[in-house]
């Protein structure tokens, strides 16, 4: 190669470096999809509804400190009906999150952590009550844990209420299909402690 | 040849048939092309006379005939050139010869130049590479003294240059400077250690030529000229470890022709599963790596071209336990010091991962000027791609990446080297570049990177001077013009908690974003002056003495002005700083050498002083959803590095050499004497070798490196554990203990015919199994290091 195509093709390499920043267009915003700004825990025993709600209005990438707040005092010996709700509230209209998890209900499980608190509670949903994205019901039978019933014992006092969602656990560990999260590994998607008292 | 003695006979026929008067003469002087020196001894062949210039490269032919002649010229390390003259027309004449000839040939690495002639350089030649094929640059720089590895597992190997990584070092792959989103800490460079046939590390700013932000040093990857003979050569290593279970195969081929056309491909194919610690399975480490480079040209004495592409690709897992989910699994992984994700071995790669590609096209022209010097042109294209897929909510999200980021860049550089004197050389340069990121939206993740235009220019000119025969001074200066254009996305809660709307409203381009974003336009330009002057001095025959000082200034990289948000993979929030300005370094090292054939050492302090340093560190956590984040800001600081390289040799016997190496550095903030995070811990390496070269050049070699633990941290962070409900201390900065690791190396070479050769080569790394963890490898907070690898290495050279 001589030297004056040599410098053709070296101008023709300029010319295409000059024309590719001729765009100045702004580009699209990204709407994050995994963003969760609410999770509503709605414990009912037929007659009086507790609420347990947390608020991070600009999810987990921004700075502004999430919220809990409890409607009022859960009533001693008593049974709860409880059910979780999750939302992105971020979008309009909001996102149910729920369904994300019922449609991978075999990767997900709730684990709800008393501390100082009188209560137990048992699993009332179970993998084969959903159905995965294509609309086939699971066929297993561990728990998932957005429907729970919880009871109060005759203790009464202020304490601290978990709420522990992992992501694919390890179901079959020994006691997490019972609900004690010490054998189950995996990865928090939510994990909140709410202050509960007991009157 | 032939047909100029022909041509020859044909002449000689004209002139017997027309027997004119023969009674001319031709002078002149046979003088070196490239300097301009004449060349004594020189021979002139015609007929069967033959004419050698004198001692001042004169000469004179009589008797000759009012025709044309067919001259050869000749003198030897030159081509000699065969020049016909019609003696009808001319009487005088100067032939000038290519005297440098070996500078086409293949370099002899041990005599090969250095970069500059003050500064700290060391270069690792082809067999350190071929013992590293199956590993990484990253790996095999560390067997230069003064050079770490900050790590993510064992296959993302950033190297550290005294003390310095990232932005602050430059790549330079086959004279193209990498452009491959070096900014983060998990960003490996994206280069086949392959490609190179050598490679140099200049410890420091003071190689103005490719950068004048390499605050750290520079890496100079080289793969060898063809020779301008007709040839066919290539190399092949195949390679395999135990440990990961793989191996590698790489193979390079050379044709080259007397012309100076030369023909190069080489390819290389690396993959290996699991790597294991000595008491557990490292689970999603496993790696798959392609790399191939190609390049043809013209390399003659006085000008030459040539067109280089490169393609690199690699995939390669994360460690699963290090994707912890909240500050409490990372408090457990620490106080379990076991990985809580130990599965079987398998070659199967997971998320977390990251997959990598590189594209590098490159043209290059160069001219010679007869006694002035060179000059040469480069265009290169790089284009690289970077997809992270993490553990996300569900499994079809799995399959879309997290971090999606294409980084375009095309350079122009030009210099001038004028070498034609003897005393100096002088050498001017001028570069453009332009560069654009995109980061794709479609991922579903706000961009950590976010899409940018990035206009760079410089020019630089350097010297080096021949003072006396022992003493030779460098000097240059150089200065670049960085303009970065971004459109950014900010949260407004953070715009605002950054108090970025008191310094930065006018930035802001859009103030009605989906989901309570701004969009900003920050267009930020910087001004980076750097210089370098020192000397190099050689006294009593065997003492080499360097001295430089080296001015560098750094424009802040995307990563440490636009970061925000949670950083999935390495599961902590990254802020940078809108405010973050260039940093300045001045640095001083010294070297004295003394190297005898029984024995030798070099002891190399430094001491380098950076204003406004960058630094990323652990300052305390957000609260999510998902529970506490580590918070990981950037922030800017004035610090000092002060640091030595040692390193000794001695030849007890014929058969045995041992080899000793050093290396500290200490670096702390100077205002409040603060330890300085991620500094390399101090080492010491001895090696004692056995060669036989009866044996068919058998060697063998066990080698010991010690690792001191890194004594001076910055103080961890507290945070809330919501598991304990309380304050803890997070270990975050406590490095692990200090270890020791013995590594064994043996080979032999095997004839095979004349041009042929085989090389067998047997390794163990962690000969002993030991168990430990290195403060600069990322995961040391969840699992160990590799355990005892054994591998084995077949090279043939045809």
């Amino acid at each position: 190669m001589n030297l004056s195509k040599f410098l053709t093709v070296f101008f023709a390499a300029a010319l295409i470096l000059t024309s590719c920043s001729s765009d100045d267009d702004a580009p699209p915003p990204v709407t994050p999809e995994e963003v969760v700004t609410t999770m509503v825990v709605t414990l009912t025993d037929g007659t009086d509804t507790v609420t347990l709600r947390f608020f991070d209005e600009d999810g987990a990438d921004g700075p502004t400190e999430p919220t809990g707040t409890v409607s009022g005092a859960l009533k001693a010996s008593t049974t709860y009906t409880g059910s979780i709700s999750i939302l992105n509230e971020t979008e309009d209209p909001a996102e149910n999150v729920n369904e994300e998890i019922q449609e991978e209900a075999d990767d997900h499980q709730f684990f709800y952590i008393p501390t100082n608190l009188g209560v137990s509670t048992t699993y009332t949903d179970k993998e084969s009550d959903y159905e995965n994205a294509n609309g086939v019901q699971f066929t297993s039978e561990n728990p998932v844990g957005l429907t729970f019933t919880m009871t109060t014992t005759a203790d009464t006092g202020d304490g601290m209420l978990r709420f522990v969602l992992r992501h694919e656990p390890n179901k079959d560990a020994a006691g997490v299909s019972g609900g004690d999260i010490t054998n189950a590994g995996g990865d928090p998607d939510i994990d909140w402690t709410f202050n509960v008292s007991v009157e | 040849m032939k047909r100029h003695t022909w041509l020859l006979v044909f002449l000689l026929g004209i002139n017997l048939l027309s027997g004119q008067d023969c009674s001319q003469i031709l002078s002149g002087r046979v003088i070196d092309f490239h300097d301009g020196v004449p060349l004594e001894g020189a021979t002139i062949t015609f007929d069967n006379r033959t004419i050698m210039t004198d001692n001042k490269g004169s000469y004179s032919i009589d008797g000759l005939c009012r025709i044309s002649y067919a001259f050869t010229i000749s003198h030897k390390d030159c081509n000699s050139q065969v020049v016909t003259l019609d003696l009808a027309k001319i009487s005088s004449k100067d032939f000038y010869l290519e005297h440098h000839l070996n500078e086409l040939e293949e370099v002899n690495v041990n005599e090969s130049k250095t970069k500059t002639s003050s500064s700290q350089e060391e270069t690792i030649d082809k067999n350190i590479i071929e013992r590293y094929s199956n590993a990484s640059l990253g790996d095999a720089l560390k067997e230069i003294t003064g050079v770490s590895s900050l790590n993510t597992g064992s296959t993302i190997v950033k190297p550290i240059i005294q003390g310095l990584n990232g932005s602050r070092v430059l790549i330079m792959n086959n004279g193209v400077r990498m452009q491959d989103m070096e900014w983060g800490d998990e960003h490996a460079p994206n280069v086949d250690i392959n490609v190179a046939n050598n490679i140099t590390v200049v410890k420091g700013a003071s190689a103005l030529k490719y950068g004048g932000d390499a605050i750290g040093g520079v890496i100079i990857m080289e793969s060898n000229k063809a020779p301008a003979k007709d040839t066919l050569f290539g190399k092949t290593v195949l390679s395999g470890g135990t440990n990961g279970r793989g191996g590698s195969l790489t193979s390079k081929l050379t044709k080259a022709y007397e012309s100076g056309m030369f023909l190069k491909v080489q390819g290389t194919l690396k993959r290996f599963g699991d790597v294991e610690a000595p008491d557990y399975v490292l689970s999603n480490t496993a790696i798959f790596e392609k790399g191939f480079s190609a390049s043809f040209g013209v390399n003659k004495f006085t000008h030459g071209w040539d067109v280089f592409y490169s393609f690199y690709a690699n995939e390669l897992g994360v460690l699963a336990s290090s994707h912890i989910g909240n500050v409490d699994r990372l408090i457990a992984s620490i106080n379990s010091g076991e990985p809580d994700i130990i599965r079987d071995f398998t070659y199967d790669i997971e998320n977390p991962k990251q997959e990598v590609t590189h594209h590098l096209g490159k043209i290059k022209y160069f001219k010679r000027f007869e006694q002035l010097g060179k000059w040469t042109t480069q265009y290169d294209f790089q284009l690289n791609n970077r997809l992270e897929f993490d553990i996300r909510r569900t499994e079809e999200r799995n399959k879309i990446p997290s971090i999606d980021l294409e980084l375009t860049t095309h350079s122009i550089t030009s210099d001038f080297e004028f070498d034609s004197s003897e005393k100096y050389k002088f050498t001017a340069g001028a570069l453009f570049r332009y560069q654009e990121n995109f980061a794709n939206p479609l991922t579903g993740v706000r961009r950590l990177i976010p899409d940018y235009k990035k206009y760079d220019a410089g020019a630089f000119l350097t010297v080096a001077y021949d003072l006396k025969e022992d003493l030779i001074v460098d000097a240059g200066i150089r200065y670049d013009f960085n303009q970065i254009d971004a459109q950014k996305f900010y949260l407004i809660s953070r715009w605002e908690e950054r108090n970025y709307d008191q310094d930065f409203s006018d930035i802001v381009i859009d103030r009605n974003v989906a989901g309570s974003q701004f969009l900003t336009n920050p267009v930020f330009d910087y001004h980076n002056v750097s210089g370098t002057a020192g000397i190099q001095y050689i006294f009593n025959d065997d003492y080499e003495f360097r001295f430089n000082y080296a001015l560098s200034q750094r424009a802040p990289n995307p990563s440490e002005l636009f970061s925000d948000g949670l950083h999935h993979s390495a599961a902590r929030i990254e802020l940078g700083d809108l405010r973050i300005d260039q940093e300045t370094s001045h640095k001083i090292s010294l070297s004295l050498k003394d190297s005898h054939e029984k024995w030798g050492w070099e002891v190399a302090p430094y001491a380098n002083f950076i204003q406004d340093y960058i630094l990323l560190e652990p300052v305390g956590t957000e609260l999510t959803i998902r529970g506490a984040f580590p918070v990981w800001q950037y922030r800017q600081t004035n610090v000092r590095l002060l640091g030595v390289d040692a390193r000794a040799y001695a030849n007890w016997h014929t058969n045995w050499i041992t080899d000793h190496k050093f290396s500290l550095v200490k670096g702390q903030e100077t205002d409040d004497k603060q330890a300085l995070i991620n500094m390399p811990a101090p080492n010491f390496n001895n090696k004692i070798t056995f060669t036989k070269t009866e044996w068919y050049d058998f060697t063998a070699s066990l080698e010991s490196q010690y690792h001191f633990r890194q004594n001076e941290f910055p103080p961890n962070i507290t945070v809330f554990s919501p598991d304990s409900g309380q304050d803890v201390l997070l270990e975050i900065n406590t490095p692990p203990s200090a270890y020791h690791l013995l590594n064994f190396n043996t080979g032999m070479k095997f004839k095979m015919g004349d041009k042929s050769s085989l090389n067998l080569g047997f390794t163990i790394n962690n000969l002993a199994n030991t168990t430990y963890r290195n403060y600069l490898n990322r995961q040391r907070y969840y699992a160990d290091d590799l355990g005892r690898n054994f591998l084995l290495r077949i090279s043939i050279n045809y």
